[in-house]
């Protein structure tokens, strides 16, 4: 009973702190206070996804967070200087947006009890798959295809990124955000071979255990990211037929894959019989080497001018 | 009132005041900030209705939690190139601006 109060009152300390800091980064009047408000609420946010036992989502969720953070920071300089709505437009605005959260909490407080659930024929066939995290047999066998998809959309945003180039730069190297100092130097030297061992750690566990292709990704591409920020690595140059192919290849086997079920046993992304644990292994670590590539690229941006030296 | 019915309620704020902040700033980053509270808020509710549907001895309903990791890897893609198309803007501006302030500026593009 005690635990239940303490759990309770955990869970009323963080909403709270949760939209009060959602609030101040909508009404803050800097963007760079709005930005950093939000990448607190982007932390606490994971908290809430383990709170609400979704250990795989709050993993996603910090790691992404702290991808967004640099990205943010740096566009906070080109925050507009456009004004905000007139008082009573706004007034009448936050009446519209309090009118539809209001109906949503209604329709929240009256969800249907015994709430609908697919866990039972979502852990039924784990065994056949050889699989104990039911959140990656999900990801990577029964709704496959959107995870195909989702792979394909980034590829597209990043594709978009890419175009944002001038013609005459867009096979060239982003400009590096190298920013070198001593302690940054110090950190990209020690941290990546951490950061790597803990990245192939969450991979290899995410078929048992939380954590999985994105987590593993997303911690990748930060530790790519460290390099180039203390100024170890440059940036890539974004014609590469190397790097262009690396990008490709996860989406590619993943459809390879897809392609080869309508073989055998007969569908789109159905693997055969006692295949689906090899084959949920090369997928992951195809899509690994993609997405971590695709994440830490659209972060670097397109191509630039190289710096006259 | 269970926890996730606390976290659902939380959820319904953030979308209100997500779409409050896309309606009422006039800014890019700012509108492209509000748009993620207020995605945030809707994962959120997919997040819910996870830990609602917990069975099977699991913390939660697997299908939507796995929904909610592709939806929080699509939006930051998208969030991603709005900030480029965003700093895109803002050079072409800039370079507008010092087009009409300096027009015989050889350096002008």
């Amino acid at each position: 009973m005690r635990a239940g109060m303490m759990n309770a009152s955990l869970d009323a300390v963080l909403v709270v702190t949760l939209l009060a800091v959602a609030l101040f980064s909508v009404l803050a009047r800097q963007a760079r206070a709005a930005v950093i408000g939000f990448i607190a609420f982007g932390l606490l946010l994971a908290l809430a996804w383990v709170r609400l036992g979704a250990v795989d989502v709050a993993l996603t969720e910090a790691a992404i967070g702290a991808l967004t953070a640099p990205l943010l920071l740096g566009a906070s300089a080109f925050a507009g200087t456009e004004k905000p709505a007139s008082p009573p437009l706004r007034l009448a605005l936050a009446a519209l947006c309090a009118l539809i959260a209001g109906t949503l909490a209604v329709i929240v407080l009256a969800a249907p009890e015994p709430a609908p659930s697919l866990a039972m024929q979502a852990v039924a066939p784990l065994g056949a798959l050889d699989l104990g995290n039911a959140v990656t047999a999900v990801l990577l066998a029964y709704r496959a295809l959107d995870t195909l998809l989702e792979t394909v959309v980034v590829l597209l945003a990043l594709i978009g990124i890419w175009s944002l180039a001038h013609d005459e730069n867009w096979r060239d190297a982003p400009a590096s955000p190298a920013a070198p100092s001593p302690p940054l130097d110090l950190l990209a030297r020690v941290l990546p071979p951490v950061g790597l061992v803990v990245a192939m750690h969450l991979l290899w566990v995410g078929a048992d255990a939380p954590g999985g292709k994105f987590q593993a990704a997303t911690l990748i591409a930060a530790m790519g990211l460290l390099l180039m920020m203390a100024g170890l690595t440059p940036p890539p140059a974004l014609g590469d037929a190397r790097l262009r192919a690396l990008v490709v290849a996860g989406p590619a086997v993943f459809l390879a894959i897809g392609l080869a079920g309508f073989l055998f046993p007969g569908s789109f992304l159905a693997y055969p019989d006692g295949w689906a644990k090899p084959l949920i292994i090369v997928i992951e670590m195809a899509l690994t080497v993609s997405i971590a590539l695709m994440l830490l690229l659209m972060l670097l941006g397109p191509g630039a001018r190289k710096p006259s030296a | 009132m269970t926890g996730a019915s606390l976290f659902g309620l939380a959820a319904c704020v953030l979308i209100g005041l997500g779409l409050y902040g896309v309606l009422a700033h006039a800014a890019p980053l700012r509108r492209v900030l509000s748009f993620n509270l207020l995605g945030a808020g809707v994962f959120l509710l997919f997040g819910v209705a996870a830990r609602r549907g917990a069975a099977a001895g699991l913390p939660g309903d697997p299908v939507p939690q796995a929904l909610v990791i592709t939806g929080i890897v699509v939006a930051f893609a998208a969030t991603a190139l709005a900030l480029m198309l965003l700093r895109r803007l803002t050079a072409l501006r800039a370079a507008e601006r010092a087009a009409d302030g300096l027009r015989d500026d050889p350096k002008g593009r």
